[in-house]
Formats: structure tokens, C-alpha cells, sequence
């Protein structure tokens, strides 16, 4: 694979994640379960939308072909996307919304510390700076895992269904292909196989903390990495691009 | 025990403070009228910017860009951020805001009629940042000047934050009206559904508010409905006119004499309608809030609970 | 079925380093560590601050209105408490 093209397809997978799931994330705004918590989500949903459109800055960069981030954004279709399984998931209840985050903020946070040290300047500056807000998005989502799972029975059982529901969708974050191949004997791809491994560790002692059990299941979906989504961003993408899409060439 | 005597006098003292420009803060004497009038007044404004949420939070999973995606977002957290920073300066009153929320969900509580009309193109999103949150910002000017200590700081706050609403609700009108001739009917469109609406937001005519006098003599209302509301049009009209839109107001002209907009008849039996619950959109929007206080309820519990269970000491 | 309601916590911001954390509002968390991050959250959307307090409202404790007289007006003759109370031959730097 040339090194361009896995450059950008790395771009892309790691913006496309952060756009989808500040999308569902944005989705929750005027609906959440408290006022305050309505203004935290917010406060995520805008770290992940502010790093998504500097990776996609990137990835047009690297492209070359003078496309724009919000031509990336709005105009790519569904197997253009190459967001984790997980975080197109829909936001069900506030319990799924939180397992979701927790699962994918705990991956970020293992890889990005990792990304710091890529060879790649800018996306080792990226991922420095979005560090700091993963770090307390992490904080921001455990505290909740512990508080559902150790709160009520009825937080518990909905926690724990979450939890069961979402796990299928993990592996997929740790999936590797020719991409990671040829970027990682550059040292600009990150290894997945220890990242997974603290993530492992780290969930684990969060659901046992929060006195949850790790689900059992061990069949995992996979596909995100070549375009292969769930049936649900098709509806999230149809929704997010019918502007550009229904006047192209019209500025906003 | 407290005489007519002593009342007189508190009231008096109460007054003397007001007029000295002094703040009201929560532990001293006020008038009961005054504390209700406040509770009322601020619980409003409360839930008028938590429902206002709603109608632009509908646009943001379409937001056209990148840019405006973050920037409507943006807004909506701070309408969330204003809706809190209210209901707490009404809570150093004594009330709950549990209580003051029970009041919007069953439908006692009012809030500004504006957001009971829906949002249904993206110019919408324009109109209302650069009409409705343009007006609001006259009205909270305003307001940051009144009596009540924690009601003026927490306008103070929310002003500063408004100065972006406004300009990126106009920035937003600026672009579909230069933009495709499609977009500047967007525009046009949305400007003649949210102009009246808006113009009405401002509150009826003072002739129509019985006890005016009193709430302007304590610094609760600080400036007359009608006078806003000449300001707002006379900022307002050139405004629209730099971006090529037209007023939906065939009797709108401009006196050279007394140097302000004169506009046509305002059609108070919609505004009145709207209030009684008629407009298109109050059945959506309470029963928005009152499943999202229910959906999280659990979630409350939750916390509650493993606070209980974690207590230290 | 009783209602739901957090407790209340006032909140202190510091603005910059140096200077003393100063009431910006309240809001409501079912414990201390959620207080600080809704705090965080509402009260430094624009880098407002770089310190947070938070404190249960009800462990506040404030003097009354009517104290005012007996706890602040003793300090009004007090003056040689300030320093420009005090004559200093002029020329004489540094004090
Ligand atoms: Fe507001
Ligand atoms: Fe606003
Ligand atoms: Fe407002």
C-alpha cells in the first residue's frame, strides 16, 4: 500500500470516529437527564467535532486532491466512512449512551498516548492535545459507569444490559490491516495489540469496581476498517449531509 | 413581633436602597410582592432558555458544516449555561428548582412564547440567533441593571456570552442572502416567519401591564416593553435591509423627525394565543421536557444512591 | 413518589494565579467529585478559571443582614488599620 493513501485512510478513521459520536452525542442536547449533565455532554460532543475537523483538515492535506474537511465530512457516503462500529451505535438510554463513551474513551485514551509518539509531527501534536480532553472525558464517563453500576438496581440492570449489548462492537476498535501495516514500520500507526491490552486491564477494573460483570460474549463484529457499518449510520449520515447534499455548491 | 409600624419602615429603608442603587441580596428585608415577582420573573427566564434549547437543538445533527455544527452547539450550551445560572440565582429565594421544574412540566409555568413556534428550515437558525437572541440581549441589558443582587450578576454573566449568539445568527442570514438564489428565500422566508413573533417576544404594550409602575419604582423592570422594543426595530430594520431582506411589514417607515421606525399594527391576539398554549409547538415542547426529567429520573436516582452508599466520615 | 433533587453547591472560581477564588454560582451534584466536574463544566466553558471550589450550600454559614452594625461599623474609626492612616516625611522610599 502506498504510504499516502494509508496515511489518509488513517486520517480518516480517526476523524470519522470523533464526528459520529460527537453527532450522537449531540443528539442527547436539551434531552439529558439533568441540566447539568445537558451541558457536560455538550462539552464532549465539542471536543470530538473540534478534533475530528482538525484530523479531517489533515486528512485533505495529505490527500491532495483540494478537498475540504467539510467536503470529507458531508460528501463521502456510508462505505466511504471509516468511524469504529461502536460509536455509530445509537444513543439508547443514558446508561447505553455512558458504556458506549466509557468503552471508546478508555480506547482513546490508551492510543492517543501512544500516538504522541508517532513519527507523523502533526498527528503526534493532534493527539497530544486531544490527550488532555480525553483525560477528563475518561474521568468524566467511569464516574458514571461506577455511579450506575454501584447506584440503584434498576441503574445497575440497565448499565449491565448496555455493557452486554455494546460488546460485540469492541473488537473492531483493535483491528488492524495493510494500513497499519505500512504506517506502523514508519512509526506513524500506533501498535493496537497493547493498547488493547490496557484497555482490557482498565475495563475490567472499572466494571469490577462499579460491580459489573465483564460480558461474557467473545464473538466480535468487525468490518469498520473497509466500510462494512451497522444499518444504523446510513440514517445518522442521511441526516447530517441532506444540506450539502440537497444545494451543492451552496456556502453556509 | 413585626408592627405595621416596623413594615412601614423596612419598606421604606427597603426603597431608600433601591433608589441609592444599592443591590437587594437574599437575606435582607424585601417586600413579599417583590420576592414573588422575582421567583416568577427569574424562573421564566429560567426555563425560557432551557425550552429554547429546543427548536435550535433541532437543527444541529444537520448543521451544513463543520463550522456551524460547533458553533450552534456552542450556543445551545450556553442557553443550557444561562437556564442554570437563573435557576440558581431564584434558588438563593428559597425555591427549589425540582419545584420550579414541576411548575414547567405540568404546564403552570410559563416561559416566552417565541419557542413555541417551530424551526423548519436552517434559516431559522439564523432568525432566531440574530432576531430573537438580538432581542432578548436588549431586554437582559437591561435587566443586569436591575435591583435584585443575584438576578443583575447572573445577567451580567449571561450578556457577555449572548455578544456571540446574535453575530452568528446574523453571520448565518448573511451567508443565504449571498449565497444561491434558493438560500436567500431560505432567508427571506425564515425573517418573515420569526420577524413578528420576535417583535412580540418583547412583551405587550405597557398600557396593557397593570402593575408597570411598581415593578420600574424597585428595579425589577427596568425599561418599558415598548421602549425595547423601538430600539430593537430601529437597530434591527437596517440590519435587514444591508443583507437585501424585506421587512414583513408594509406599514414599516421611518419618521425623520422623531428618528425612529414607525411599524405596522402588532397582532396581539396571536401573541395572547400562543401564551394560552396555542402556538404550534407547546404541546412538543413541554411534553420534550417532561420525558427528558422522566427518562433521566433513574439516573438521578443513581447518583443519589451511590452518594449515600460512599459517603465519607 | 418523592422527587429527585441533588444537593446545592456554591461554586468559587480563580480567575488566574495570585488572586482569591470568587463566587460565580450554584448548581447541584450528588457528591463532591460530580460538583467539580459539572463545575468545571458550567462555570469554565471559557477558560474562566484554573481553580474550582466547591461548597455544600448548607455547610455555608452567613452573617445576618441585621448583623451589620455590631459586626462591621466597629471597623469604621479604626482607621490607623490602613496605611495611608500613617505620615512619612516626604522622600522616604520603600515603606
Ligand atoms: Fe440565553
Ligand atoms: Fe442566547
Ligand atoms: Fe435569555
Amino acid at each position: 500500500m502506498e504510504n499516502q493513501t494509508a496515511l489518509f485512510q488513517y486520517c480518516l478513521r480517526l476523524a470519522d470516529s470523533n464526528l459520529i459520536l460527537s453527532h450522537r452525542l449531540s443528539e442527547w442536547c436539551g434531552h439529558g437527564p439533568i441540566l447539568e449533565e445537558d451541558i457536560a455532554l455538550i462539552n464532549i460532543a465539542l471536543d470530538f467535532i473540534g478534533h475530528g475537523t482538525a484530523l479531517l483538515q489533515y486528512a485533505a492535506l495529505v490527500e491532495g486532491k483540494g478537498r475540504s474537511e467539510d467536503d470529507l465530512a458531508y460528501m463521502r457516503n456510508e462505505r466511504e466512512y471509516r468511524n469504529a462500529l461502536l460509536v455509530e451505535q445509537p444513543n439508547g438510554d443514558y446508561a447505553k449512551t455512558i458504556a458506549r463513551q466509557f468503552l471508546f474513551d478508555t480506547f482513546q485514551y490508551h492510543f492517543y498516548q501512544a500516538l504522541q509518539n508517532s513519527k507523523d509531527e502533526t498527528l503526534a501534536a493532534l493527539a497530544a492535545k486531544a490527550l488532555k480532553e480525553i483525560t477528563y472525558h475518561l474521568r468524566h464517563s467511569s464516574q458514571w459507569v461506577l455511579r450506575m453500576g454501584d447506584g440503584t438496581d434498576e441503574s445497575h440492570s440497565r448499565i449491565q444490559t448496555a455493557f452486554d449489548d455494546l460488546w460485540m462492537f469492541t473488537g473492531d476498535l483493535f483491528d488492524m490491516d495493510t494500513t497499519d501495516e505500512t504506517l506502523l514500520k514508519q512509526g506513524i500507526a500506533v501498535d493496537l495489540a497493547p493498547v488493547k491490552e490496557k484497555w482490557q486491564t482498565q475495563v475490567s477494573e472499572v466494571l469490577q469496581q462499579a460491580t459489573l460483570k465483564i460480558p461474557d460474549q467473545t464473538f466480535m463484529q468487525g468490518g469498520s476498517r473497509d466500510g462494512r457499518h451497522t444499518e444504523h449510520l446510513g440514517y445518522l449520515l442521511a441526516e447530517m449531509q441532506y444540506l450539502p447534499r440537497t444545494y451543492p455548491g451552496a456556502k453556509w | 413581633m413585626q408592627t405595621e409600624k416596623d413594615n412601614k419602615q423596612a419598606e421604606f429603608d427597603f426603597q431608600a436602597k433601591i433608589d441609592k442603587g444599592d443591590k437587594i441580596e437574599p437575606k435582607d428585608w424585601m417586600p413579599e410582592r417583590y420576592r414573588n415577582q422575582l421567583v416568577r420573573m427569574m424562573s421564566q427566564h429560567a426555563h425560557s432558555e432551557i425550552v429554547g434549547m429546543l427548536p435550535e437543538g433541532n437543527w444541529i445533527t444537520r448543521a451544513p458544516s463543520l463550522r456551524r455544527k460547533a458553533i450552534l452547539l456552542a450556543k445551545v450550551q450556553d442557553e443550557a449555561g444561562h437556564g442554570m445560572y437563573l435557576y440558581s440565582a431564584a434558588e438563593t429565594l428559597g425555591v427549589d428548582r425540582t419545584e420550579m421544574l414541576k411548575q414547567l412540566h405540568t404546564g403552570k409555568a410559563k416561559y416566552s412564547s417565541i419557542f413555541n413556534y417551530p424551526t423548519l428550515t436552517w434559516a431559522d437558525i439564523g432568525a432566531i440567533g440574530w432576531l430573537v437572541d438580538g432581542a432578548a440581549i436588549m431586554n437582559q441589558t437591561a435587566l443586569a441593571k436591575g435591583s435584585y443582587g443575584p438576578y443583575s450578576r447572573a445577567m451580567v454573566r449571561i450578556c457577555k456570552e449572548e455578544s456571540f449568539h446574535n453575530r452568528q445568527g446574523y453571520e448565518i442570514m448573511c451567508s443565504l442572502s449571498f449565497g444561491t438564489s434558493e438560500q436567500k428565500q431560505m432567508a427571506q422566508d425564515a425573517f418573515n416567519r420569526w420577524w413578528w413573533p420576535a417583535i412580540m417576544m418583547l412583551g405587550p404594550s405597557d398600557d396593557n401591564s397593570p402593575n408597570s409602575d411598581e415593578l420600574m419604582r424597585w428595579k425589577v423592570k427596568m425599561e418599558s416593553s415598548d421602549s425595547i422594543r423601538r430600539r430593537f426595530i430601529d437597530r434591527t430594520v437596517p440590519q435587514a435591509e444591508f443583507i437585501g431582506l424585506t421587512v414583513p411589514d408594509p406599514h414599516m417607515k421611518f419618521n425623520k423627525e422623531t428618528g425612529h421606525y414607525e411599524h405596522g399594527p402588532i397582532n396581539w391576539e396571536e401573541f395572547f394565543n400562543v401564551i394560552k398554549g396555542n402556538g404550534p409547538c407547546n404541546k412538543e415542547r413541554v411534553k420534550a421536557r417532561n420525558e427528558a426529567d422522566k427518562n433521566g429520573r433513574w439516573v438521578r436516582e443513581a447518583a443519589e444512591a451511590y452518594a449515600e452508599k460512599h459517603k465519607k466520615n | 413518589m418523592k422527587e429527585t433533587q441533588w444537593p446545592l453547591w456554591e461554586i468559587f472560581i480563580q480567575a488566574n494565579p495570585g488572586i482569591p477564588h470568587k463566587h460565580v454560582g450554584s448548581l447541584h451534584a450528588p457528591d463532591a467529585e460530580m460538583a467539580l466536574q459539572n463545575a468545571r463544566d458550567v462555570y469554565t466553558r471559557r477558560k474562566e478559571g484554573i481553580s474550582i471550589w466547591a461548597v455544600e450550600s448548607k455547610n455555608i454559614v452567613a452573617s445576618a443582614p441585621e448583623d451589620v452594625g455590631s459586626f462591621f461599623d466597629p471597623a469604621n474609626d479604626k482607621v490607623y488599620r490602613h496605611p495611608t492612616f500613617y505620615k512619612v516625611p516626604e522622600g522616604v522610599k520603600y515603606l
